[in-house]
């Protein structure tokens, strides 16, 4: 970890290094994190720009890092990656959105 | 992000026109220090140290680096301010040479080859040699540049050439950006033309292949792939044909390493290239069957050395001595920047090395 900061963009290379202390358990994500990334039913361009979205709803720094140079290695567009995002963010906040049904439910049944 | 500039490094007499200081920069810091291994402690832990050259296939003429684009990506640096032109002279040595050689293909690029002003004589003569695969790098652009361009099509086609021709993207904003404004425009034009008299349709034997790299501090994807995407494209859109797309690494040399640093991507750049390292990409990096020779006749191991000024470990050094049998006995002089091609599927002027 960098002194001040708990973020430091150079870990990302250590990623791998996890498995150095579990080794079974890290080579078994790895193994699953490769296969899962294989070209599938989806294009790999397609999976990565679905991490991509995913990296932001996470809101990890590490994996928009990775997966924004993996989509441009991809050959995914700007318009692409953004409007990818917008997926991410529609669902997040659509996802606490849709919860104020459960407000309502709770107002309608406290209120007489 | 950094813009255009107008000016080659040479000319901006900037740190980086200096070759041996690009060789420093390749050399110290995290290669210095062993953070990441130097490229010859990655290719000896396969026993391909050091690197030999195979049988002679391609002979590349760099004709000189003067070009009328100044692409902020350029290995070469050339520009419309780069003087370097190979003289009449040079290139009779080099007829004599493509006439006794063992190669199968001779490869032309420059900067861009067409503004030396013997070119259409050169290729005249060279093209009665009989090479089998004759290849000129355009950058397509030339062709509208200016009037004594125009019928450059029909010149390639009298002449049976190969054109190949740098094509960074199917969309005008990826282009224009790494290349400069209105470089698409131009490009899908010429594109047109070259398709117009034969040039990269289908089942024609006019080759047009098309050379992609990326536009910035990433790596290109797979080959075959991106090639289907760049078809699909710019057929949809503008009706054009090509045959083959080469993916080709940016290496880490002139002002793509301006840039590199400029952007603090250097370093994470490198790694990349580290951790894409492909030692069956090595057995067919194009350093093993190439000889590039540069516009004041010096031999080289590719054109990317030719730009470090790393002359070949040979006897021979220059095309007035040229002797391929005492050539092709030498070990291939390398630097850190040759990890740009063998990283993932490898990297060469004939685009991936590997299937």
């Amino acid at each position: 970890m960098a002194a001040n900061n708990y973020y430091d963009p150079a870990d990302l290379r250590k990623f791998g290094q996890i498995t150095e202390w579990s080794e079974e358990l890290g080579t078994k994500f790895f193994d699953y994190y490769g296969k899962v990334f294989e070209e599938g039913a989806l294009t790999a361009r397609e999976k990565s720009l679905i991490a991509l979205a995913v990296a932001h709803t996470e809101q990890c720094p590490y994996c928009i890092d990775a997966y924004t140079k993996d989509s441009l290695q991809r050959g995914v567009t700007k318009e692409q990656m953004m409007e990818a995002i917008h997926v991410g963010a529609a669902i997040r906040s659509g996802a606490t959105l849709v919860h104020g049904t459960m407000m309502m439910n709770k107002v309608n049944k406290l209120e007489m | 992000m950094s813009k255009i500039k107008q000016q080659s490094l040479h000319k901006r007499e900037a740190e980086l026109a200096n070759a041996n200081r690009q060789l420093e920069i390749l050399s110290n810091g995290i290669f210095g220090d062993g953070e990441l291994p130097t490229f010859a402690k990655k290719i000896k832990e396969t026993n391909q140290f050091p690197l030999r050259p195979k049988k002679l296939e391609i002979l590349q003429i760099n004709v000189g680096y003067m070009c009328n684009q100044v692409c902020e990506h350029c290995h070469v640096d050339a520009g419309p301010d780069r003087k370097e032109i190979m003289t009449w002279e040079t290139m009779e040595q080099c007829l004599d040479v493509i006439k006794n050689t063992g190669a199968h293909t001779l490869d032309l690029t420059g900067g861009a080859p067409e503004m030396n002003p013997n070119f259409r004589r050169f290729v005249e003569e060279a093209s009665k040699a009989g090479i089998k695969d004759f290849i000129v790098r355009s950058n397509l652009t030339i062709i509208r540049a200016n009037k004594k361009y125009y019928d450059l099509p029909e010149f390639f086609k009298k002449h049976n050439v190969h054109v190949v021709s740098s094509m960074p993207h199917w969309t005008r904003g990826k282009t224009d950006k790494q290349r400069g404004e209105g470089v698409f425009d131009l490009s899908i034009k010429a594109l047109q033309e070259l398709n117009a008299i034969g040039y990269g349709m289908p089942d024609s034997d006019l080759r047009l292949d098309l050379v992609y790299n990326p536009n910035g501090a990433y790596l290109p994807p797979e080959q075959a792939g991106l090639e289907k995407d760049f078809k699909h494209g710019l057929l949809e859109d503008f009706g054009i044909h090509f045959h083959n797309l080469f993916a080709i690494t940016n290496l880490p040399i002139a002002r793509f390493l301006d840039y590199l640093i400029a952007s603090e991507n250097y370093e994470d750049y490198m790694y990349q290239l580290v951790d894409a390292y492909n030692p069956t990409a090595v057995k067919n990096v194009m350093c093993t069957n190439t000889i590039s020779i540069s516009w004041d006749g010096w031999l080289y191991d590719c054109d990317f050395n030719q730009m470090l000024g790393l002359k070949v470990a040979s006897k021979v050094k220059h095309i007035s001595d040229y002797n391929e049998t005492v050539l092709n006995d030498r070990n291939i002089m390398i630097s850190q920047h040759c990890y740009g091609c063998t990283a993932g599927a490898g990297s060469s002027c004939q685009g991936a090395v590997t299937e």
